[in-house]
């Protein structure tokens, strides 16, 4: 067994246990520190397979930003976990036939087709993996990159937009409002009886 | 035992991928009353399918499968906190974030 060999079981195997207790552990945020674990792992395992840019960016993306969301999210939540998992025991047959029927399924295609374990590996692209994709990803997928970036703009706005209070206490001004309203709400005519024929007289009293 | 100590090939990673895609399918059943365990497996599965691409991308010699896996991570990022943003909201609303409490479309 070489060293590489080593390293992908022993990663494998962590990963594995990882993933086992982020849907059986009790507390949530047990059950996201377990997931980043299996993040890390995951990037190791990148690692290996030299995809070293995507590797980074799983730990920047998930395990920075993902993760830490998540985690602020089910500290923030004051939900009681032990009442959602009063079923959980009854739930166990069901879901771990589903997941055995997924993995005989998913094992017997990848073991009794071409794809065996005769592929040989290819040697790495030539100025390492971060040029290639970069190469790849601004010259010919530079318009989904493009859209990629929409995407992750119309997310912020919605996230905002979803989770935005208005404050009652600050001024602010209401466009549509100010649009909608009409000349009856503004301006008032007052009929007044007509001083124009009094009013050179009351000049000549003095 | 040879398969075992044999270097890692294709089918080995993607074996790997099959179980982290099969432990999240069985812990959408096992937590399908708790939406943040949910969405903690959804995050799982596709780190499973991320998996998948890049062990093709690397035996197939095609760097292509790695750009789609970087789609897969920012349309996975906006999921997440979009979901996130609805589940705050939801329990702003409900009180509650336990699936069995969102009948009200039911009518």
């Amino acid at each position: 067994m070489t060293f590489h060999t080593f390293i992908f079981y022993a990663f494998a195997a962590i990963l594995v246990f990882a993933a086992l207790r982020v849907i059986t552990t009790r507390n949530p945020v047990q059950a996201a520190l377990w997931l980043v674990l299996s993040f890390f792992t995951a990037a190791a395992i990148w690692l290996l397979l030299q995809a070293e840019f995507l590797a980074i960016a799983l730990v920047l993306v998930y395990v920075g930003a993902v993760m830490v969301l998540f985690l602020f999210v089910v500290m923030m939540l004051d939900v009681n976990f032990e009442a959602l998992r009063q079923q959980f025991r009854s739930y166990v047959p069901i879901g771990a036939l589903v997941g055995a029927l997924v993995l005989l399924e998913m094992t017997l295609v990848i073991v009794g087709s071409a794809i065996g374990p005769g592929t040989a590996e290819p040697p790495a692209p030539a100025g390492g993996n971060t040029a290639a994709l970069g190469r790849l990803i601004y010259v010919d997928y530079v318009y989904p990159f493009e859209i990629a970036a929409v995407v992750l703009l119309v997310a912020i706005v919605a996230a905002i937009a979803l989770t935005h209070r208005e404050r009652k206490t600050s001024k602010y001004q209401a466009p549509g409002k100010q649009v909608k309203v009409k000349r009856s709400e503004r301006v008032r005519l007052v009929s007044l009886p007509s001083e124009t024929a009094a009013a050179p007289e009351a000049e000549k009293a003095p | 035992m040879s398969a075992l100590a044999a270097a890692p090939t294709l089918a080995h990673y993607l074996v790997l991928g099959a179980i982290l895609f099969a432990i999240s399918m069985a812990g959408i059943f096992l937590n399908r009353r708790n939406v943040i365990i949910v969405l903690m497996a959804i995050e799982l599965m596709l780190l499973a399918v991320n998996l998948n691409f890049i062990a093709f991308s690397r035996y197939l010699g095609d760097m292509s499968g790695q750009v789609f896996v970087f789609f897969i991570l920012t349309v996975a990022a906006a999921e997440s906190a979009i979901g996130l943003a609805i589940l705050v909201l939801l329990f702003r609303n409900v009180g509650s974030i336990d699936v069995e409490d969102l009948g009200s479309l039911k009518g």
